[in-house]
């Protein structure tokens, strides 16, 4: 059973521990309003004691730790794009082995009392990474994995990925006179995580700082594998103006582009407004609200192209209806 | 600020980072960047909780302080403040 | 020294010693998937566990590219790590095999040297190994399922004070399937013998001070591993990683007269050991297990008065070019065995080595490259007797070809 937690982020708290020690550093060279400089920083807020954090490639990996500069004050490391779960695992035995044993009781030097936070991208999530973390939560290792999901390959310069929504332009489905956008729909990664069983997983969107952060905690303190879906506005691949990354965040939750909420153990459970939404359907915004906020969406809005909108909009309703039964409305 | 330059014999083993990017001034790329007005201000921490450079400093009670060194103006503090009271200034 | 007792005389396969080496050294965590013919090495540490004769965590993992991610994972939290595998994991391994060398990991992997596929083969070769030569890893080749031990116990010590990740390999089926008598020491020996992993400090003055704290993932003193390094630093860091390769040598060789010390097997002299080679004219060089037959065919030459020799090579990486150069120098020919192809190359990995460390030799033998048991394919004595010949008659003439192929039809 995942520890249900009572824990609530408190704003104050926070602000006064990161005034003591900044897990990470201003200084990275993520792109101004870049909506992963917000999640990682929430990460390292809800932790409830020391942090390992495993990195995999892509933008935030690239952005914290462009040598000879490191933007992270707690222990990281990153190996390659497709096996930070595989990593985890490894950090994750030795703890255990190297506790049990009581290797470095008596070294000053060394804590071996840590949770394990995994960072990836959705490339590194849903594509190549898939199997990985498959592995590593069919064998039940402890740690947390957090997937910053900003919808394309973005180190890469904003190529598709399976996280990809439908009609989206990205430079491997660009709009073209015959093929706008991309032509099929996000890969429901949630639904593929669920199947494996873990204690505990969830969906954040940074706007919403106290259910995400509360969440992040959660997915700490689990009792096995967590899992944590962290909505990622990119201005640059997204061509959306950086003061919007917050708006866009919430947007996503108010149009059920991304609706919040949690797993726990199998069970669904609804969060933040998503469950006013649940339950005052009328304030369910169209997804145009969401979509016009973004050049990558733009092609969409054209009246020939307009069956695209009410295409991605009838896949948004099935979506949340299946949730809606799941979460026992 | 310029990166130190060291040779092969010096330079940390493993290509372990050796410097912290608080030394690197993102503050740099700004154009414009943000100025609290005191007097509007509830105090209520969201320009530093969405930060995405942990540029602001708050001590959970007074106006958070900006960084601005690390600033690169993104403009979320002034579009998240509830009560208008950043705005942006050209640097 | 101690006195330990005496060593157990143990009928053990190559891949059952391999186990019984990773058992015996105080390794914490092994990550591995299974693949023929490295099998028995994972199902015997399994057994070990399941048996309660050793406490190590074991991580099942789903891929050998993560078998050696995790092993990674498992090194810089610091623990002492093992893999093992074969042909495809190897294959499937190699990008994970350039970053464990890259960020100094001290992981040890056994390779029970296969064919690569396709077509697929379960067989002995070395292309699998030879493919990883390039990647950073110290490469020792093993001649029997005695040495595969030994070598399993000295590479921790290695891999650790060197920082460098160290490959050991046997030869599949021969070595890693075939019962041979192993003198296996006792456990207190080899405990004492690598220790407990130390963990190696590093000094970031900017970040933590004047103080010298692990390189570990430690939330005490944290350090980031693995960063985005630009044109402005790759070139320092792998030139220095290559001198640490360079420097490896005098811990290799300290590792053997320790070990040689407890166990009475130093292998002497430890990159390269002659056969026969006093007053020799002609020497086949090579590597593993197919150097038993190329001895006893020595022998039976030698009979004849012939003046032959021959060479193991153990250590392929860091390449013992200066000893090769000593060793060669002066000789009418050498014949240097290669079980792998380097496609397009003239000639196989070890003979391409072998020409250049020669090149500056003032006296410089004849090289001739013999590319034999490809997939499995048996190396007779016949075959070995018949290059000593051709290379006792050897006539350096420019159209004469210098690789050939030992047991194939035409
Ligand atoms: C095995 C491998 N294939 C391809 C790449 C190139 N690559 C680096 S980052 C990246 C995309 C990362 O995408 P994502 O995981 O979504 O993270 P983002 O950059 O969007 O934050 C790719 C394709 C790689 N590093 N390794
Ligand atoms: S490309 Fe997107 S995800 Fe990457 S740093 Fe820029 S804004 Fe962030
Ligand atoms: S968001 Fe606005 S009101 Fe709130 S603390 Fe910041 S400046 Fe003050
Ligand atoms: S403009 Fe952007 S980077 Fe600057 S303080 Fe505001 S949120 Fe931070
Ligand atoms: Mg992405």
């Amino acid at each position: 059973m995942a520890t249900q937690s009572v824990w609530r982020p408190n704003i104050k708290e926070l602000a006064r521990r990161e005034l003591k020690t900044r897990p990470v550093e201003s200084g990275h060279r993520l792109c101004a309003g870049c909506g992963a400089g917000i999640i990682i920083r929430q990460i390292a807020m809800a932790a409830r004691k020391s942090i390992v954090w495993i990195n995999a490639t892509g933008c935030v990996e690239v952005a914290t730790t462009i040598f000879p500069y490191t933007s992270w004050n707690v222990p990281w490391a990153h190996n390659a794009f497709e096996n930070a779960a595989a990593v985890a695992s490894g950090v994750e035995a030795a703890r255990k082995k190297l506790s049990r044993v009581g290797r470095f009781a008596n070294d000053p030097d060394v804590e071996l009392d840590y949770d394990i936070v995994v960072l990836g991208g959705d490339g590194g999530t849903y594509d190549i990474g898939i199997q990985s973390i498959s592995g590593a939560f069919e064998r039940r290792h402890k740690f947390m994995y957090v997937l910053y999901d900003n919808e394309a390959y973005m180190n890469t310069g904003i190529q598709r990925s399976g996280g990809t929504p439908f009609g989206a332009r990205t430079t491997t489905t660009p709009v073209g006179k015959v093929i706008k956008g991309k032509p099929l729909f996000k890969k429901p990664i949630m639904d593929i995580i669920v199947a494996h069983q873990i204690p505990y997983a969830a969906t954040i969107s940074s706007a919403y700082w106290n259910d995400a952060i509360a969440k992040l905690r959660k997915g700490f303190e689990a009792d096995g594998p967590a899992f944590i879906h962290a909505f990622s506005t990119c201005p640059l691949g997204w061509g959306s103006a950086p003061e919007d990354t917050v708006k866009i965040m919430r947007l996503a939750v108010e149009t059920c582009v991304f609706p919040l909420y949690e797993v726990t153990n199998r069970e669904y459970r609804l969060t933040g407004p998503s469950i006013s939404i649940a339950k005052n359907p009328a304030r369910k915004k169209p997804i145009e609200e969401y979509l016009k906020l973004q050049g990558r969406f733009r092609h969409m809005f054209k009246p020939e192209n307009k069956w695209m909108i009410d295409k991605f909009q009838g896949w948004i309703d099935k979506q949340w209806e299946a949730l809606l039964k799941r979460a026992g409305y | 600020m310029s990166t130190p330059m060291i040779g092969w014999k010096e330079v940390p083993i493993a290509a372990v980072p050796f410097l912290s990017s608080k030394e690197y001034p993102t503050g740099e790329w700004a154009v414009f960047q943000p100025k609290i007005n005191e007097s509007k201000c509830i105090k209520c921490g969201l320009c530093w909780m969405y930060c995405p450079d942990s540029v602001y400093r708050w001590d959970g009670e007074g106006v958070p302080v900006p960084d601005l060194g690390h600033c690169k103006g993104c403009g979320i503090c002034v579009a998240e403040c509830p009560t208008k009271a950043i705005e942006l200034i050209r640097v | 020294m101690q006195d330990y007792g005496e060593q157990a005389m143990m009928a053990l396969n190559g891949d059952e010693a391999v186990a019984w080496a990773v058992k015996q050294s105080n390794v914490d965590v092994v990550a591995a998937y299974p693949i023929t013919p490295q099998t028995i090495i994972v199902e015997k540490i399994s057994e070990f566990i399941h048996n309660g004769e050793v406490d190590l965590e074991f991580v099942k993992v789903e891929s050998e590219h993560s078998a050696l991610s995790a092993s990674w994972g498992a090194a810089l939290a610091g623990a002492r790590a093992f893999t093992a595998t074969a042909a495809n994991g190897l294959a499937l391994m190699w990008e994970i095999l350039y970053i464990v060398a890259s960020t100094r990991t001290p992981v040890v992997m056994t390779v029970a040297n296969r064919a690569l596929s396709a077509p697929i083969n379960i067989h002995n070769d070395h292309s699998d190994s030879m493919g990883a030569r390039d990647s950073g890893w110290i490469q020792i080749y093993s001649e029997d399922a005695q040495e595969a031990y030994d070598n399993t116990i000295m590479a921790f010590r290695i891999a650790e004070e060197a920082m460098l990740p160290v490959m050991i390999t046997l030869d599949g089926f021969t070595i890693s399937h075939t019962l041979q008598n192993v003198s296996v020491l006792p456990d207190e020996a080899i405990s004492n013998f690598v220790g407990i992993r130390e963990i190696p400090r590093i000094k970031l003055p900017e970040i933590h001070g004047e103080k010298e704290v692990p390189l570990m993932l430690n939330p005490k003193y944290p350090v980031s591993i693995g960063p985005l390094d630009l044109y402005d630093y790759y070139f320092e860091h792998k030139v220095q990683q290559n001198e640490a390769m360079k420097a490896s040598i005098p811990v290799i060789e300290k590792a053997h007269k320790e070990y040689g010390e407890i166990s009475g097997r130093s292998y002497e002299p430890v990159h390269m050991i002659p056969y026969r080679t006093e007053d020799a004219d002609v020497v086949i060089l090579g590597l593993s297990s197919a150097m038993s037959v190329v001895k006893k065919v020595v022998d039976q030459l030698r009979e004849d008065g012939k003046k032959v020799g021959a060479i193991r090579l153990r250590v392929f990486r860091p390449f013992p070019a200066d000893i090769i150069r000593k060793e060669l120098s002066g000789l009418t020919a050498v014949g240097v065995l290669d079980r792998s192809l380097s496609f397009g190359a003239e000639g196989g990995p070890v003979a391409l080595e072998v020409r250049s460390a020669l090149y500056s030799s003032l006296s410089k033998p004849a090289v001739y490259n013999y590319i034999y048991g490809l997939g499995g394919r048996e190396l007779s004595p016949k075959l070995i007797a018949k290059a000593f010949n051709e290379l006792l008659e050897v006539k350096v003439e420019p159209e004469n070809p210098t690789v050939k192929y030992l047991g194939v039809r035409e």
